[in-house]
């Protein structure tokens, strides 16, 4: 069983909509318990960094993210979800999950670019992973959002997205991978990054 | 790059897709949730539904025709039409849309802006204006005054000033809608366009007037629209999507490959 996390922070069903047509079973879930003992987690959201992880340490959620990937579980983080496992955000300076080393930063307002990115976009591959399997080279992602995720390490970054500045786009660490784009509103790609990620196996 | 976005427009009254010329005439184009479909397989980038009637005949919005879509196509979509509380947008988010567009609510009660960003996000609530060329004045000073209630009330309010106090409220785009140009198939109001594009720093949709490809190229190159919307030109078949984009794609415009 997959379980989607609820803390809270935006439209849940989507994710779960996306799951039911490629043809996995999931639940909806805020009870830590679950979420450490579901075989793989999806951390989605969408907000601010302060709201979400007040609200997630007061469900305990931290602890079974914490957990959950010491045990390898296979995590997929997206949007917000995959800014709040850096160690903070500096939207509202606010500590995060501390998952990857780094920080969630905002997009310069100076550069004349909208804020946020809304659209679509395309990656780069910085490092190869599973869950870019199949796709094709141009395919393009969803994105709504005025932060982006930075880890400290350049091997966290496993794809980048131009928008004035090259950022990351996909970060992960171990049996984490997060994705800023929606992969749920991107379409056949987004659809075939969902099942990789359901069919992964972290070593 | 980020891509230009090409958004098919489905204009909604009771139950079955229309489109009118100008608001009038309108002539039966299909089901919604099969043009939805149709559209999402032929690489369009988003969609909108529009409940065309629900603004003065209080009718519900389409509840089921969103939620029936939501599980069937993986791309944005957004709802407009008669989105008058918190509560509406809350239904419509929940049965699985993106965004809800406001239009004429907002326009009697501007607090919807700020209270549906701050509820549910600014990247879900969508500024929908519907402007129409007058002679710039004291109080119109762009020369472009926003209408409500589907093109049938006047309200005084100049389309510019009202894009950027959508902006300051919390709305996460503008979808700007051309009256004089809506259902001529003549190209988009490029002037209008430009004016609200350059000066708002959230992303805005031209609409109206969209006839073929090259009318969508002037919207984003031109126009500076970060996204277009169509109906008549791919509902009746004329275009198809990949046609627009292959053609936008020869002449230097980012768009997203299927």
């Amino acid at each position: 069983m997959i379980a989607i996390v609820d803390y809270s922070a935006g439209n849940l069903t989507s994710v779960g909509r996306a799951l039911e047509y490629a043809g996995y079973n999931y639940i909806i879930t805020s009870d830590p318990k679950k979420v450490m003992n579901a075989r793989r987690i999806i951390f989605p959201g969408v907000g601010a960094a302060g709201a979400a992880m007040k609200n997630i340490k007061s469900l305990m959620l931290d602890k079974a993210l914490s957990v959950a990937f010491e045990m390898k579980k296979p995590i997929l983080g997206i949007c917000l979800g995959s800014q709040i496992v850096m160690s903070e955000s500096k939207e509202n300076n606010q500590q995060c999950l501390g998952i990857i080393e780094g920080y969630a930063k905002s997009f310069s307002e100076n550069a004349g670019l909208k804020i946020p990115h809304m659209g679509w976009n395309g990656i780069n591959i910085e490092r190869q992973h599973p869950i870019f399997s199949g796709l094709k080279k141009d395919a393009e992602f969803y994105f709504v959002h005025g932060f982006y995720p930075l880890p400290e390490n350049r091997k966290h970054i496993f794809a980048t997205t131009d928008y004035g500045i090259e950022f990351p786009s996909v970060v992960g660490s171990g049996s984490l991978i997060a994705t800023q784009f929606h992969i749920e509103k991107s379409g056949e790609a987004g659809l075939k990054m969902l099942s990789n990620f359901c069919n992964w196996k972290p070593l | 790059m980020i891509s230009k976005r090409i958004i098919p427009c489905l204009d909604v009254r009771e139950g079955r897709v229309t489109k009118g010329i100008k608001f009038k005439n309108n002539i039966d184009i299909g089901d919604p949730v099969s043009l939805a479909q149709f559209y999402y397989k032929e690489g369009a980038d988003e969609l909108v539904f529009y409940d065309i009637a629900a603004s003065y005949q209080k009718r519900g919005i389409i509840i089921d025709i969103v939620r029936e879509t939501a599980s069937q196509i993986f791309i944005p979509f957004s709802v407009g039409g008669g989105i008058k509380t918190i509560e509406d947008i809350r239904n419509v988010l929940l049965a699985g849309a993106e965004k809800v567009s406001v239009n004429s609510a907002a326009v009697t009660n501007p607090a919807i802006i700020n209270k549906g960003a701050k509820a549910f996000g600014s990247q879900c609530i969508v500024l929908g204006m519907d402007a129409k060329r007058v002679d710039a004045g004291k109080n119109i000073p762009s020369g472009y005054e926003i209408v409500i209630n589907g093109g049938r009330k006047y309200t005084g309010i100049d389309a510019l000033e009202w894009a950027k106090k959508a902006e300051k409220l919390g709305a996460g785009e503008i979808c700007l809608n051309s009256i004089d140009a809506d259902g001529t198939k003549e190209g988009y109001e490029i002037k209008l366009t430009s004016l609200i594009a350059s000066n708002v720093k959230i992303p805005v949709i031209a609409s109206g007037g969209a006839g073929n490809p090259e009318h969508l190229c002037q919207a984003f190159t031109k126009g500076a629209a970060d996204a277009a919307l169509i109906a008549s030109m791919t509902h009746y078949g004329t275009y198809t999507i990949k046609e627009i984009k292959e053609y936008l794609d020869s002449q230097g415009v980012k768009i997203r490959k299927i």
